[in-house]
């Protein structure tokens, strides 16, 4: 299977669960884990490649100007990622099939854990950073879906926004650190960058770039200070905290610690950021999960004590914690999944997660207190578990880190967290299933069936057969390790994995660690009431008091700039807009003049005095909206005119006609908006305006007036269109070649923004018409007399009979539009105010009961065509859009041209009828009135109404 | 010829900022449809002015006016015209919802100038 379809998998089959739910929870989680069982047996066909030390790559371009391809690589490190993320995902599934409750929409649930799972494995198969940064990104969108799966949970929402405010954030400063890497390098392939180190650790850039990429590790892998989004997502559903605590979300810093391990480490700077970091999450996390009394929050805050192990583990920067940590990685996979479940398990019996309210559960649930012990004493440290193993390395490597010159700094802290990680390991175990029998649990708890003891067992062999005979993984070990170091690391010679290396040092700190943790776990509650009486801050008040703090600062900012005023919002634009184009005029440079002007005539200076008056009525009696509206007419009959004057039929054409349905659209609003406008501004304000005004039309004149007398700064495209049209394009008429051909994409779009426009319409229209505003329409009545004849006989005889006649005229129209004058729009115009005219003349409930199909489908029908004509393209071979033509001789007609262009028109065609009846039929929906009974017969008078006004 | 395309673009640009610059729905509404003439004739005017030489292809001419703003302000006047009807449905709902058709959440500016005007007397 290759990489893409790894990855894609789980993305894919994200569809299925949502469907299969229907057919019932059991086949939904089948499905499901089909789904990642076909990602898991496709990682392993590419097993035996990577493990014979071939770096598998799949290169699909995406961008390539951005340097952005669809890059994947797997190495060791990847497959081992992979291997976790898919494999443990496996025991989810089948975990979570029996964790959820029958309430719970399953499908919804797996679809997200889908997504989430197919967002890491992208991951950690990326080879280009900027698509790894892409599915970094998924992770925080998908986890935040998981951790708010329970919609209804206050907490579950909290925890999910915190969730995604923290790593979103660090996710934002790793694009910047990202980018940084790549700029560096050259390249944005970790393959490249990965053998650049010198180049990268030598930068100026090293600095800024590390503390970037280092903000999105830290935050995604939960190390202190943003360690606290951590323990509030654990309001999610067990299973999930299970695989985002294990093998998933948290281990994406980490992987990315790992894998750009051989560029960053090795600096200073770099050891004392991950290193010290690393250190300080793993006590303040230890000491923190000892007092939590929630199982949950313990095991959170044990994870988040674990990962700053592991993070300490990769800062020192040396081989041996390099593979220290990636046998971490593995071992606390194991553990940390099983332990989650078998808290899924005490919370799915007992009804309580509360271990005051809990103890005593070893008889009453042997075989989860068997997983339980197995998985706690590997968290503990305990020899024949696997933990023991990688702690001892930690230990080892701790003893021999130095802090700030030499002394056992590092050493006694490195053992003091493993003291509280036994500590809190000890209690999970005691407090929960040893002591008495307690009478008063939340329910009568007893052991699950084996769909959920199942999953944390096989995980229990794996931490034993992994503790007793280390040896087993140490081929596995020391190549995931390998492939952390890159090129230039080396496995310390003779090192194995092995429970005893003899007398060390690591030895006795383990000791130490284990008997104190014993001893501390007996005087919990003094060392609890010591803790109660420290106050130690919680991270969540400072969280949500920052993000109060931000809320607050950005509302009154907010606030500030929007008083809701639009009238200053437009002034102040209009004056930006003004300054910023003084600016470039006075700072660029321009080309001298030196086009000869043409030479006016009588008839456009006619027209041209014509519209500066109408302009200048319009400016002055604009509060006679009916007066204002005739004026835009005759403004846009001057532009039309001057289209034809200039040489542009198409334009005259399409002008004209978008005039008369605009005018009727505005004459709609009118029929209910007020029929003038109030003088509420005062004299300074209108002077201030008139000014604004006066500047803006200087400023636009004057720039058209320069354009216009001096020739093209550089070669125009349009020689290269009046070439080609013919030959190319099969077409005489340029425009509408260019429409349907060299440009066709955009008019794609732009049909596609008409039909959207419109379909806003309809839809703000039927939201009006549900809500209060619908009785008052239907109420109203009408401010001014109305003709008594709705429907006037000659007006309804003239527009059916020339109905005919004007839709000829839109086919011809169309059909020569690609070699004279016309085309899809135009027609498409032409033919929309034929319709219009019968809703004006025969009246609404006439028009729409003789309408056959919805405009809605003819919008849809255009684009469909419009689209359709484009991919057509394809099966010969040729880009979306490709236009062909051929010339067709069919007797008695002349040969005439057919081209694809023209399907391409229709669609053009459809989509403007649809928009534009679609808009206008909106507007006089909203026109119907209590006071007007549809009639079947919409030329008659009604003399009964004429009474009712009198 | 110029002159008369440049004025022109600038007298209907100042109407529309003018216009647009009221405080009721249906002025800025018009005000919005004259600045759209505007910035269309400017874009037509980019591809420079040609009298009698439409861009429709004939044997033996050279010379057209040139095609390409031509197509670009073609289906701006088409999109226009929807940009016009969904304005319009936003000013009727707010109309028909608040029982005034006031571009503006307040009513402070239009106190202010009241007070001018008033203090001006």
């Amino acid at each position: 299977m290759s990489l893409v379809l790894i990855v894609l998998t789980p993305f894919l089959g994200a569809l299925l669960p949502g469907l299969m739910v229907r057919t019932g929870r059991q086949t939904c989680a089948v499905v499901t884990l089909g789904v990642t069982l076909t990602a898991l047996v496709g990682l392993i066909s590419q097993a035996p490649a990577v493990l014979g030390g071939e770096t598998v790559i799949q290169q699909i371009p995406w961008m390539p100007e951005l340097g952005l391809n669809l890059n994947l690589m797997l190495d060791g490190l990847g497959l081992f990622f992979a291997a976790l993320i898919l494999g443990i995902g496996v025991l989810i599934i089948i975990y979570g099939r029996y964790y959820l409750a029958r309430e719970d929409n399953m499908g919804e649930f797996f679809a997200y854990l889908l997504l989430f799972q197919g967002a890491m494995v992208g991951i950690v198969l990326s080879d280009n950073i900027l698509v790894l940064l892409v599915f970094w990104e998924l992770t925080s969108l998908s986890s935040f879906l998981l951790i708010g799966y329970w919609k209804h949970l206050p907490d579950g929402r909290q925890g999910a926004r915190m969730a995604l405010t923290v790593t979103g954030m660090g996710g934002l400063a790793m694009i910047g650190g990202m980018l940084l890497l790549g700029r560096i390098v050259g390249s944005y392939d970790l393959s490249v960058i990965l053998e650049n180190r010198e180049a990268i650790q030598d930068s100026p850039l090293y600095v800024p770039a590390l503390v970037l990429i280092l903000l999105g590790c830290f935050t995604k892998s939960a190390q202190f200070p943003f360690h606290f989004w951590l323990p509030h997502a654990m309001a999610a559903p067990t299973p999930v905290s299970a695989y985002l605590h294990s093998a998933t979300m948290v281990k994406a810093g980490i992987f990315l610690l790992a894998r750009t391990w051989p560029v960053l480490s090795g600096t200073e700077i770099y050891f004392y950021l991950v290193a010290g970091a690393g250190l300080l999450t793993m006590l303040v996390g230890a000491i923190t999960a000892l007092f939590k009394d929630d199982l949950k929050a313990l095991l959170a805050f044990s994870t988040i004590s674990h990962l700053g192990l592991i993070v300490f583990l990769l800062g020192t920067g040396t081989d041996f914690g390099a593979l220290a940590a990636v046998f971490h990685i593995l071992n606390h996979a194991a553990f940390k999944a099983a332990l989650f479940m078998t808290a899924g398990i005490v919370d799915h019996e007992a009804h309580t997660r509360d271990i005051k309210r809990l103890g005593g559960l070893a008889r009453l649930m042997p075989v989860t207190f068997a997983i339980a012990s197995i998985a706690g004493l590997a968290m503990a440290g305990i020899p024949l578990f696997n933990g023991f193993l990688s702690k001892e390395m930690f230990l080892e490597e701790a003893a021999h880190t130095e802090f700030f010159g030499p002394g056992l700094l590092v050493p006694v802290l490195a053992t003091v967290g493993a003291l509280f990680s036994a500590a809190y390991s000890f209690r999970y175990i005691g407090h929960t299933f040893l002591g008495r029998v307690r009478d008063d649990y939340p329910a009568k708890p007893h052991d699950p069936g084996m769909g959920m003891w199942g999953p944390p067992a096989f995980l229990c062999v794996l931490v034993l057969g992994i503790g007793i005979l280390p040896g087993l993984v140490e081929p596995l070990v020391f190549f995931v390790a390998r492939a952390v170091m890159g090129t230039e690391g080396q496995i310390p010679e003779g090192y194995h994995l092995a429970i005893w290396h003899g007398v060390t040092p690591a030895l006795w700190m383990s000791v130490v660690a284990v008997l104190g943790g014993l001893a501390l776990v007996l005087i919990y509650r003094a060392a609890a009431w010591l803790w109660a009486a420290l106050h130690v801050p919680r991270a969540k008040s400072i969280f949500d008091g920052i993000i109060a703090g931000a809320v607050a600062a950005s509302r009154g900012v907010t606030n500030g700039l929007h008083d809701g005023a639009f009238s200053r919002y437009a002034g102040v634009f209009m004056a930006a807009v003004l300054a910023l184009g003084v600016h470039a005029w006075v700072t660029g440079e321009s080309v001298a003049p030196s086009r000869e002007t043409l030479p006016m005539t009588a008839a456009a200076i006619a027209g041209w005095a014509l519209l500066v008056a109408a302009a200048l009525a319009l400016a002055v009696f604009h509060r006679n909206r009916l007066f204002a509206l005739i004026l835009v007419g005759i403004l846009g009959l001057m532009v039309s005119l001057g289209f034809v004057v200039f040489s542009a039929p198409d334009l005259a054409m399409t002008q004209i006609l978008v005039e008369v349905v605009t005018i009727i659209l505005l004459l709609l609003a009118l029929n209910f908006l007020p029929n003038d406008t109030p003088k509420e501004t005062g004299g300074l304000k209108r002077a201030k305006d008139i000014v604004l005004a006066a500047a803006g039309g200087l400023a636009t004149g004057g720039l058209a007036w320069q354009m216009l007398r001096s020739d093209f700064v550089a070669p125009t495209i349009s020689d290269y269109h009046l070439e080609n049209s013919y030959y190319g394009g099969g077409g005489t008429n340029v425009v509408n070649v260019i429409l349907v051909d060299f440009r066709g994409f955009d008019t794609f779009g732009e049909i596609i923004v008409l039909g959207i426009a419109a379909l806003v319409i309809y839809a703000l229209t039927e939201a009006l018409l549900a809500g209060p505003v619908r009785a008052k329409l239907y109420n109203r009545r009408p401010d001014k007399n109305l003709a008594g004849d709705r429907h006037p006989l000659m007006m309804v005889v003239l527009t059916r009979v020339i109905m005919p006649l004007v839709l000829l005229v839109a086919i011809y129209i169309f059909l020569r539009g690609h070699n004279m004058p016309g085309g899809g729009f135009i027609a498409g115009l032409v033919a929309a105010i034929a319709l219009v005219m019968q809703y004006l003349a025969s009246g609404f409930y006439w028009a729409e009961a003789r309408q056959r199909y919805p405009y809605h489908g003819i919008i849809g029908a255009g684009v469909l065509i419009a689209g359709l004509t484009g991919i057509g393209a394809w099966f010969t071979g040729y880009p979306f859009l490709t236009s062909s033509f051929t010339y067709i001789h069919i007797p008695p007609i002349e040969e005439f041209e057919v081209a694809s262009a023209m399907a391409f028109d229709l669609g053009v065609f459809l989509t403007v009828v649809g928009a534009v009846m679609l808009s206008l039929e909106s507007f006089a929906r909203l026109a119907r009135r209590a006071d007007q009974r549809e009639s079947e017969h919409p030329m008659d008078i009604d003399p009964s109404r004429v009474e009712d006004r009198a | 010829m110029e002159l008369i395309v440049a004025s022109s673009i600038g007298v209907l640009t100042s109407v529309g900022i003018y216009l647009v610059l009221r405080f009721r729905t249906f002025p800025v509404i018009v005000g919005m449809s004259l600045l759209t003439y505007a910035v269309n004739v400017f874009l037509f005017a980019s591809g420079r002015l040609a009298m009698n030489h439409p861009p429709i292809l004939r044997d033996g001419l050279v010379f057209y006016a040139d095609p390409l703003p031509q197509a670009l302000v073609l289906t701006a006047i088409v999109i226009s015209f929807g940009m016009t009807a969904v304005v319009v449905v936003f000013a009727l709902g707010s109309y028909l919802g608040l029982g005034n058709d006031k571009v503006n959440d307040d009513d402070v500016e239009i106190d202010q100038g009241r007070k001018r005007e008033e203090a001006g007397r």
